[in-house]
This record gives structure tokens, C-alpha cells and sequence, in this order.
């Protein structure tokens, strides 16, 4: 699927022999990583590793724990994203005490809840995180490139940004009690109904909510078509997609089947039952990272791996079931002629149009009287094994729990979103590394492109360390005898130190 | 009036303590007229420049990494603060101190449901993890501890300002929670 030089730059030969260039921590991602450049005496770049270095053990730790405290636990993988973790948890627990369908309320306040997490994860990583680089350039100004360069250059967009995440942190709240680490789900439903009180708040503001959405699509595409060329081949690659789907083909979120096509968009698999995941998804281990490496089964682990999130997301869906979210779907696929759009650089309007999806989703659910209703968990009947998918704002997420007669949990495996997008982060990072940097002199901008590259997947370092640890995020470079020539790091303000191999 | 510097980062820690800080939300515009930041995962700082007034750690130590980070932080911070549980006590990650490291590592990677090229990761980029997960007080001084999973924004809000204006930040009874 890839370019033989681009492939070749996974693993140098002789890695002893080159040159070692740092990017630690990747900066501007939720988490801890490392980028490891080897480069020869020309500059040329040998080899280039996204690592996770961190490691948490939570598939460890959480044996012999009691199922249900399960959600409350595990949603401590990530402050980003803790709702992600506590639906899928929640959803594999449903299956243990056998509540294969929750009441209309409860389903219904789950998805809100989970609505107002994707609106506010995607408001703080295109505004928040992302786009400094987007408005200033790539090898801007260090001391500007972040939110605080954004809010004086950009004040009225900063702002918009700030209340787009505060809006999505509110629903949280209002549903689950705490903005971070709040707790609605229980076994089988939810814990709290909705106040008629509490939705009208939300409602007063919600109009305004899918305006600012409305033109966060706007900046995102105007940003994209307006440099197309390069942000067409910026660390760009193809690929295969996963993501969830719902019965009719339309963009789902919260349930639904799992859904794979590959790179010009025919199905590999499609409606596949979530219980299934296992004998369709394995994971490869690398020596040089704590964080695995997923690839469908039937492809095999050099063409099976994918890409899942927002550009999965979109690509896959037939159709958006918001009226604003589709018409944009449609502009969006427009982009790829019959084929799925394959641009790193796109991942960031796909968001956007997912951002804006969450806000017209809201709206409609908040004008749902369901979503007021008093009947709140189903019970059915009890199994030992349960597996609970949802799309998590950086994709699939994946939680699979086997628990004893106790209750007490004796197996668990978790495949989160960032971890889906491994193989993808680091064909990004070797894209880049071939064609913005190989040959030049390296600056403090140059390596920020790389950095670029990996923000537009949004990695949840956080949640990539579950397995035991953080991540890493090196690049390193060797010359052609592969020794270490030398070893470079952003210092103090970002500025490039140079040094020998180490 | 000069801006008092404030350095911010995660080590073994989830970013929910980050993101009760953003929670803050439009009085990040009033916190940025009183402090500048220094190394933080929002920049791309990313060693601590110079000597900062304030350095505010989430998350517990796991590795030989954190503790460098641990160490640059004191060193670095006239005031070190441990934001939240995970940084206070360890947190749910130190859940894993009852179990030894390669038991956590083979379930892992080993063992783990779909794994293949089943190995422990050992290369020499990876940071040599600790047999336990400590609170930051058990290998530097702590000066403030902030309680919470995360603390609340009000509880970050009140202990900030107070802190700056040169006040005990001592936070009232109604901001202090332990989940
Ligand atoms: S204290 Fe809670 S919110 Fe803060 S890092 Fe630890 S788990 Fe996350």
C-alpha cells in the first residue's frame, strides 16, 4: 500500500551508526509520547518511530474487581475522553446482566451524554490544540503557536472555541455530575433522569451551539481548500477504514455494527456483530513500543492495518442523519471522486463536520421527551462475557470484559481508539520524515511538522498507555552505516539541541 | 506588573486534571492577564525554560522518565503543587502495585486476547518502569497537595488567585472533595 522507501524508513539496519533525533514529549496531544528520527551524515532519514513509553497495566489491574465498578474505574484511562471509556464499559456490562436492550430513556441520556463528549473533545482539539498550526503555519513562531497566541490573534474564534468545549463539559455535568469522571451509567441503564429544568438550560443555548459548530465546519474546510495541494499530500498515505455503523448505513456513534472497507472503498467486512471483534481484529506487538499494533485478520498484518476517527467516520457513512452534518458529508466525500478521502490533513475537517453533527444531535434529543422519561434500568438474563463498542471521539473503542459466579472480573481486554490509529500515526510520521525532512538541515519548525501530522489523528496518549504505560513519541535518524551520528532534542523553548549518537 | 510563570505537566495521569484547569473556561482569558506559561502539555515548551513561580504535576510516578520530569520540576518551581489523586497517593494506576510487574507485562503482551508477535516491548526508547507507582511526595517535597479526581475548576480558580495575590490558598471546605 505504501512506497518501498517510505515503508523501509520502520526499521533501520544498522541503527548504532546514526544520527538520533528526539521529539519528546509530542506536545499539543492528550498524553505522553515520543518521536525517534535516525538520519545518516546527509541528513537522509534512516528510520522513524512513533513510541508510547508509558504503561498502566489496567487489563491487569482490574481482575478481581467487582464488574460494577468497572465503568468508574476504567473511565480513569482518560480525562479527555472518560465518557468514551464508561459507555463501553457500560455496554459490556449491559451484556453480563443480560440487558441487551436498555429503556428508551436510558439509551437516549447515554447518547446524550455521549454527544456532549464528542462536542467537547473535538471543540478542544481543533481549537485548543490544533489550530495554532493551522492559522499561524506549521514552522511558525514557537512562542505563538498555542492557545495563547490563538486567543490574541484570534480572540472571537479563541472564544468560540472555549464556549463550544464548555457547552459539551455542561451536558456532561448536567447528566453524569462531575464534568471529568461524572457517573451515569449503572448495570443495565442509567442512574438519574433528566430534569425538564436541566434540559431547558441546555436547549436555551444549543441554537447557538450548532452556529458556532456551523462555522467551526466553515474555518475547518476554507482551511483545507485553501492550501488543497499541500494539505491534499501532507503526510499523506492510503489506507483501510474501520468505524461503527448503524443498521441502515448511516453514521453512528454510540451503537450499531462495525463496518470495514479498504482503500478504494469496498467493503472488507460490514454489519459485523461487536461480540465478533476477536476473530476479526488481532494486534501486533513491536519491541519498541507499549502500544500495539491492530490489523484485520483476513488481510493480514502488513495490508490489514486501518484507520479509525472522524476521516473513518465519514468516509464510511452513507449518510448523516442531521440535515446540516449531510449536506457537509456531501462536500466533504465530493473530495474524494468514488474513492475514500485519504488526506491526514482532512482528518481535521471531518471533525468539524462531526462536531457539528453532536450539536444537531443534541438539539433533537433535548426536544425528545423520551429524554425525560422516569424508566431507567432493564435486567435480563445473567452471562459471564461481554463486549461493549463505541466510537469513542478518536474512534472505535473497543472493552471486553469475562467475569466469574462473583461478579469479579477475570479477564479483560480494551482496544482504545488511539491504538486503532498506530501503524496510521507512524506511516504519517514516515511520510513526513521522507518528504518534508529527509535531506535538510533540521529546525525546530521541520520537526513541528511531524507533530503536525500526529495531532491530526488527536492521539489520546492517555488512553494508548492503559496497558501499562505512556507513550513516547522519538524520531530518530542513522547514517548509512547505520551508526548514530548525532542526537538531537527540542530544548528549552523548543529550540534543536544538537549532540553525538547516544 | 510582571506575570508570575506557571509550568504544567501530566506523568503517570489520565488529563483529567488538565482539563478541570481548562474547565475554567472563560476565566482562561482572566488567568492569562495573571500568569504566562512555561513547559505545558498546551505549548510546545517542552523542558521548563527558566526558575517558574508555580509548577503544577497531575499524575503518580511509573517510570525512570517521570521521575527525570519529577526532579526538572523541583528543581525549576518555587512552588510544586500535586494536583489530584494519582499525584497525591498514586491513584487508580498504583492499583497496580499489589501485582508484579511482569504479571501486568505478560497479561499485557503476552497473554492479551488477539496478540501476536507476542513479546514484552524492550527497547531502549521505552523507560525503565518502576515496580511501584508512588505519589510525588515520596520522591520530592511537595508544598501544596490539591485533593479530587479531578480537583473541580473552582478548587484550581480559588488556589491560583489566592496563591498569586500572596494569600494562604487554603481551599474552603466546599471545594475539598476526595473522589
Ligand atoms: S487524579 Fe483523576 S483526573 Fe487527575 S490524573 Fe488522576 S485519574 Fe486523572
Amino acid at each position: 500500500m505504501l512506497s518501498r522507501t517510505v515503508a523501509s524508513l520502520e526499521t533501520a539496519s544498522r541503527p548504532e551508526t546514526l544520527q538520533r533525533i528526539v521529539i519528546e514529549p509530542v506536545s499539543r496531544v492528550e498524553g505522553h509520547g515520543k518521536v525517534t528520527l535516525l538520519m545518516d551524515e546527509h541528513h537522509h532519514v534512516k528510520q522513524a518511530r512513533l513510541h508510547i513509553a508509558e504503561f498502566r497495566g489496567f487489563e491487569t489491574f482490574i481482575q478481581g474487581r467487582p464488574y460494577q465498578e468497572v465503568p468508574v474505574l476504567v473511565q480513569r484511562l482518560c480525562g479527555i475522553c472518560p465518557v468514551s471509556h464508561h459507555l463501553a464499559a457500560a455496554k459490556a456490562i449491559d451484556a453480563l446482566v443480560g440487558a441487551r436492550k436498555l429503556t428508551p430513556t436510558a439509551e437516549k441520556l447515554r447518547r446524550l451524554l455521549h454527544l456532549g463528549q464528542t462536542l467537547q473533545s473535538h471543540a478542544l482539539h481543533f481549537f485548543h490544540l490544533a489550530s495554532p498550526d493551522l492559522l499561524f503555519g506549521f514552522d511558525s513562531d514557537v512562542a505563538k503557536r498555542n492557545i495563547v497566541g490563538v486567543i490574541e490573534a484570534h480572540p472571537a474564534v479563541a472564544l468560540q472555541g472555549v464556549n463550544l468545549r464548555k457547552y459539551g463539559q455542561e451536558v456532561i455535568r448536567i447528566l453524569s455530575g462531575k464534568r471529568v469522571h461524572g457517573i451515569l451509567a449503572i448495570p443495565g441503564g442509567v442512574n438519574k433522569a433528566l430534569s425538564r429544568e436541566d434540559g431547558d438550560s441546555l436547549l436555551k443555548q444549543i441554537d447557538q451551539i450548532v452556529l458556532w459548530s456551523q462555522g467551526a465546519v466553515k474555518i475547518a474546510r476554507d482551511l483545507y481548500l485553501g492550501n488543497l495541494e499541500r494539505n491534499a499530500a501532507f503526510g499523506s498515505f492510503r489506507s483501510n477504514f474501520v468505524s461503527l455503523i448503524a443498521p441502515d448505513g448511516s453514521f453512528e456513534l454510540y451503537d450499531g455494527g462495525l463496518r470495514a472497507r479498504d482503500a478504494a472503498g469496498h467493503s472488507v467486512f460490514d454489519h459485523l456483530d461487536c461480540d465478533r471483534y476477536l476473530r476479526h481484529i488481532h494486534e501486533e506487538v513491536k519491541s519498541w513500543s507499549y502500544m500495539k499494533f491492530p490489523f484485520i485478520v483476513a488481510l493480514g498484518s502488513d495490508e490489514g492495518w486501518y484507520r479509525v476517527g472522524p476521516l473513518a467516520r465519514i468516509n464510511n457513512a452513507d449518510l448523516m442523519p442531521t440535515p446540516l452534518a449531510e449536506e457537509e458529508r456531501r462536500t466533504f466525500t465530493a473530495m474524494g471522486n468514488g474513492e475514500p478521502v485519504h488526506a491526514t490533513m482532512a482528518y481535521h475537517w471531518a471533525r468539524m463536520i462531526e462536531m457539528l453533527y453532536a450539536a444537531e444531535a443534541i438539539r433533537e434529543l433535548l426536544g425528545d421527551p423520551d429524554s425525560y422519561g422516569s424508566d431507567l434500568v432493564t435486567r435480563g438474563e445473567r452471562a459471564f462475557e461481554g463486549v461493549g463498542v463505541v466510537e469513542a471521539p478518536r474512534g472505535t473503542l473497543i472493552h471486553h470484559y469475562v467475569v466469574d459466579e462473583t461478579d469479579a472480573v477475570v479477564k479483560a481486554n480494551l482496544i482504545v481508539a488511539t491504538t486503532n490509529n498506530n501503524t496510521a500515526m507512524n506511516t504519517a510520521v514516515r511520510e513526513v520524515a521522507a518528504h518534508d525532512l529527509d535531506g535538510q538541515e533540521l529546525t525546530e519548525g521541520l520537526l513541528n511538522h511531524i507533530e503536525v501530522a500526529i495531532r491530526a489523528y488527536d492521539p489520546c496518549l492517555s488512553c494508548a498507555t492503559h496497558a501499562l504505560g505512556a507513550m513516547a513519541l522519538e524520531v530518530s535518524l542513522e547514517d548509512a552505516n547505520g551508526r548514530l551520528v548525532h542526537r538531537l532534542t527540542r530544548g528549552d523553548d523548543g529550540r534543536v539541541l544538537r549532540g553525538a549518537g547516544y | 506588573m510582571t506575570k508570575a510563570t506557571v509550568a504544567t505537566c501530566s506523568l503517570a495521569g489520565c488529563f483529567g486534571c488538565h482539563m478541570s484547569l481548562l474547565d475554567i473556561d472563560e476565566r482562561l482569558l482572566d488567568l492569562l492577564e495573571l500568569v504566562e506559561f512555561d513547559r505545558s502539555p498546551i505549548n510546545d515548551i517542552k523542558h521548563i525554560s527558566k526558575p517558574v513561580d508555580v509548577g503544577l504535576i497531575e499524575g503518580g510516578v511509573c517510570n525512570a522518565e517521570n521521575v527525570h520530569v519529577l526532579h526538572e520540576f523541583r528543581k525549576m518551581c518555587k512552588v510544586l503543587v500535586a494536583v489530584g489523586e494519582c499525584a497525591n497517593t498514586g491513584g487508580i494506576p498504583s492499583m497496580r502495585n499489589g501485582i508484579t510487574l511482569k504479571r501486568c507485562l505478560d497479561e499485557s503482551f503476552i497473554r492479551g486476547q488477539g496478540t501476536e508477535s507476542a513479546q514484552i516491548p524492550d527497547d531502549p526508547e521505552l523507560p525503565l518502569l518502576l515496580n511501584r507507582v508512588r505519589p510525588l511526595h515520596h520522591i520530592v517535597k511537595v508544598d501544596y497537595f490539591l485533593p479530587g479526581c479531578p480537583p473541580s475548576a473552582d478548587a484550581f480558580w480559588r488556589f491560583l488567585t489566592e496563591l498569586l495575590a500572596g494569600r494562604d490558598p487554603s481551599l474552603p471546605r466546599e471545594l475539598i472533595r476526595f473522589d
